[in-house]
């Protein structure tokens, strides 16, 4: 019995699923679209409620296109060469501070042998670029940089046939290099901006698809060097806007009325008494109330009139205090039970534990923010999101619009960690701006971010497993409630083994976040494994290693070992100072950290002081960008392991502020000790997710270590109170 | 309750006629339209407001438009010299210390006015005196490493 058996309940066996679990339930608006908005929408000659497209088969129809490289449109689709010799490249991912930019005007330029700067880079507009699906998943790196690649090298063959046409001469007789085309036996030479003088060549693009050899990662002279973002010098002269820095003429700025607690309905209101004040719009559709005003200030002003009035029926809502048994009574189809339960009698020993992860929040520093304007029946929202083409969708099926009335136009913006899929905040804005006839600026303050965005999921994890008379794994069965099928299989090898998902009923809007359940997933496994190891009186990396087949996991972990010289520091005994290591793999990638904490007393707090991480994505696209993303992955990922979570009750959010949700700040941020296996040898993968799946997993395992107290749920925490953190 | 308030603004004279509680946050970026000064929090906890007022580093998501009355303000416009960048700019430049670039006007203001008080700090006084401005692109190291870079303490 050596067969292999895993499952993922309730869970379509597409392949789709990687990237429908990125995806989160938009807000339903229901805009009743008053007798006022009919006539003139009607006068507009707007109202076309017939063809609207169903958005998610809009966004594959748009995928399918994107994936397969130029598309219906040719390589014309994907990009166009300039008089001025430059190329500017459309694509529909959008840049937030992971690099897309750079990596993919690192891709383009690679092969069409252009130095970056001839380079120009269109993101995320929906009027202009393809559709090439969320910014998410780690999904740029191995699916879009190979479509651009593929449309470049196609447009390089094109323009070398064209010059190859007009000198009369073969293919092979000609070089390209530095954005000119040249034939060396005639010392002839012609720029890509002269042949963009003739018709040839948009024809040719028209036509032309995407087919030519890319060129090897040993030729690279673009990619795998460390490219900065094109646009970067703006960032610190702060010339870059961001959407939120956005202005229109006439621009009004919105406030949106929230309910005061989740779910809670709005019975009765009173919309007069903000009327009342100067230039002053209020909006009330349905449970929509918002206002426009000139200023932040008299938005606020008639908000607060408007909260007055209103009156609210209160939903019942569970607290986080019972959130874990919440989740587990509503676990869809019961927990499975474990299959391999008549194998435990005779195993040598059984272990079982549960875990325990808690909702947690992106908190990206741009909160969400849309500027919405309406001109000629036309819909244009400016926006920071990662998923431009989704709340395209969103747009179009709020106001009953055609696909080709909507525009959203995505400028690099402060950060998403996977919280912004969703358009929300543009439909609100929107609908402020067609009552209001002028444009209108919407920017949720922290506490809505905090409060009506979504969260990364709580999960509840069920581990039981059985240890042979040899120390071996025999059995393992796994159940993730709620938070996701991400890294939910074992990496390890196990005779019998059953690893599930089961979704539950969540008292929390929950979505995406980076790397999102593979963080719980891999802290409940990687923390059960060393429980395992101690129980088969095994050292936690031999056990590992034991039961590990896969090289390039075992790469990643012998090394990070090595580097932390762990068998040293393992061996060392301390109340006060300990070791751990986790490994896993997600998204392709692989990943392995040992860390050392420190428990300080009387403060009663750990002090992650040293990560050693080694990480491999097979063939590196841009060094400093991942190690940017590296470091950055683990920092965050020190929040949740160690701090972070949403408390409510009552269907209030108890902490929606900095000041009570404590994120990583200066103070926590360890020896950083990062390590890349670079695999010219393997495609390219993401590097934006996996690095922060070992981090939680260690320090609870250094934990254990130092205090031999073992850790079941995050945050990581010591018996008692910790005193108060140095940013609180 | 409008007051006419005078202070200035990266070099330049300005009057403005508001209620003077309003959050000189919103004044710069709404009337005055300087929007390097970012909001992130509203209360003072991440440092993305950060502008200088008379040199000192000042969240002005928290100040009243009415307390710079008479006072200067520089925003991140205002640092650079006509050309080029001042040493802050050029050593976050240099070392990558964006990422998402959301937090880092706030956090080159900071060092600006940092690095006049403590020309050469240790790397302990850096992570303190930044310990307000959060970065959740986790891009402090290569922040650490442009604030030494600026100070000529890096390596």
């Amino acid at each position: 019995m050596n067969a292999k058996e895993s499952t993922f309940s309730n869970v379509p066996a597409n392949p789709a699923f990687d990237e429908d679990q990125e995806l989160v339930a938009p807000v339903a608006f229901d805009f009743g679209l008053d007798r006022r908005g009919f006539v003139q929408l009607l006068s507009a000659g707007l109202l076309i409620t017939t063809s609207v497209v169903p958005a998610l088969a809009q966004q594959r129809a748009g995928r399918g296109a994107g994936r397969s490289g130029a598309g219906a449109g040719g390589v014309a689709a994907r990009l166009q060469v300039g008089k001025d010799g430059i190329v500017t490249v459309f694509t529909g991912k959008i840049e937030m501070g992971q690099g897309g930019r750079a990596e993919l005007t690192q891709a383009a330029a690679e092969e069409l042998r252009l130095p970056v700067s001839q380079v120009r880079l269109v993101m995320g507009d929906t009027r202009r670029v393809p559709d090439d699906g969320v910014t998410a998943g780690s999904r740029t790196t191995p699916g879009t940089v190979p479509v651009v690649r593929q449309a470049a090298a196609a447009a390089r063959q094109i323009l070398a046939q064209i010059a190859c046409e007009r000198w009369s001469v073969e293919a092979s007789a000609v070089e390209v290099g530095g954005g000119r085309i040249r034939h060396p036996a005639s010392n002839r030479t012609l720029a890509y901006g002269e042949l963009a003088q003739s018709e040839d060549l948009p024809k040719a693009f028209a036509r032309g698809q995407a087919e030519a050899a890319l060129t090897r990662p040993d030729d690279w002279k673009v990619l795998g060097t460390s490219v900065r973002r094109p646009n970067y010098r703006d960032l610190v002269t702060g010339a870059h806007q961001f959407p939120s820095d956005l202005r229109r003429p006439g621009m009004l700025h919105g406030k949106i009325l929230r309910p005061p607690t989740m779910g809670a309905k709005l019975t009765a209101i009173d919309l007069e008494p903000a009327k009342a004040l100067p230039d002053t719009v209020v909006v009330r559709d349905g449970q929509f109330v918002g206002v426009a005003a000139p200023t932040s200030a008299k938005a606020r002003a008639a908000l607060e009139a408007l909260a007055r009035t209103a009156q609210w029926e209160a939903a019942p809502h569970p607290s986080s205090r019972e959130v874990y048994d919440y989740l587990r009574q509503r676990a869809r189809g019961g927990v499975p039970s474990n299959p391999f339960a008549q194998e435990l009698p005779g195993a040598h020993r059984v272990l079982r534990q549960t875990y325990h992860t808690p909702y947690v929040q992106h908190c990206p520093l741009e909160t969400r923010v849309a500027l919405a304007e309406w001109q000629d029946g036309q819909l244009t929202v400016w926006t920071c999101t990662q998923n431009p083409f989704g709340y395209h969708g969103e747009l179009a099926r709020a106001f009953r619009l055609a696909n080709d009335q909507v525009r959203v136009v995505v400028p690099d913006f402060g950060s998403g960690f996977g919280g912004k899929h969703t358009g929300e905040c543009a439909v609100e804005a929107a609908r402020l701006a067609q009552a209001a006839g002028r444009p209108v600026l919407l920017k949720w303050t922290r506490e809505e971010e905090f409060t009506w965005a979504y969260f990364r999921p709580a999960a509840v994890i069920d581990i039981e497993a059985s240890l042979n008379a040899q120390g071996q794994l025999a059995t393992w069965h796994f159940i993730n409630i709620n938070s996701g099928g991400a890294a939910v299989e074992s990496p390890y090898r196990i005779p019998h083994s059953r690893s599930s998902f089961v979704q539950s009923e969540t008292p929390l809007r929950q979505g995406s976040y980076r790397a999102l359940a593979s963080v719980a997933n891999n802290f409940a496994r990687e923390a059960f494994m060393d429980e395992l190891a101690a129980a088969a009186g095994a050292d936690p990396l031999e056990f590992r290693l034991a039961h590990l087949e896969n090289p390039r996991l075992r790469a990643v972990l012998q090394e990070a070992a090595r580097r932390f010289n762990w068998g040293e520091r393992a061996a060392r005994k301390s109340a006060e100072v300990g070791v751990g290591l986790a490994c896993g793999t997600e998204k392709g990638s692989f990943v392995a950290a040992c860390v050392e904490i420190a428990i300080q007393r009387p403060a009663n707090r750990i002090v992650v002081r040293h990560v050693c991480e080694v990480f491999e994505c097979g063939a590196i696209l841009n060094p400093d960008n991942l190690v940017s993303q590296t470091q950055g992955g683990i920092i965050m990922a020190l929040g949740p392991a160690l701090r972070e979570e949403m408390q409510f009750a009552g269907g209030k959010i108890l902490n929606p502020r900095f000041a009570k949700y404590l994120v990583p700040r200066f103070s926590d941020v360890p020896v950083l000790d990062l390590h890349f296996l670079d695999r010219k040898d393997l495609s390219s993968l993401g590097g934006g997710e996996t690095p922060l799946i070992p981090v939680a997993p260690a320090i609870a395992n250094a934990l254990h270590h130092a205090t031999g107290v073992r850790v079941h749920e995050l945050p990581i925490r010591l018996p008692g109170p910790e005193a108060g953190h140095p940013g609180a | 309750m409008e007051k006419t308030i005078t202070f200035t603004l990266n070099g330049q004279p300005k009057t403005v006629t508001t209620d003077p509680s309003r959050p000189l946050l919103e004044v710069l970026r709404e009337d005055l339209e300087m929007t390097g000064a970012k909001y992130g929090c509203g209360e003072g906890r991440c440092g993305a407001c950060t502008v200088l007022v008379d040199g000192q580093s000042t969240f002005a998501c928290i100040t009243p438009v009415g307390k710079v009355g008479q006072q200067t303000v520089l925003t991140i416009e205002g640092l650079a010299p006509a050309e080029g960048l001042h040493p802050v700019q050029t050593a976050f430049l240099e070392e990558g210390a964006a990422q998402c670039g959301y937090c880092t006007p706030g956090m080159i203001l900071e060092t600006v006015s940092f690095l006049k008080s403590q020309a050469k700090p240790t790397e302990e006084q850096i992570r303190s005196r930044m310990e307000g401005h959060l970065c959740r692109c986790g891009n402090y190291p290569k922040i650490i490493k442009a604030i030494q870079r600026a100070a000529g303490t890096g390596q």
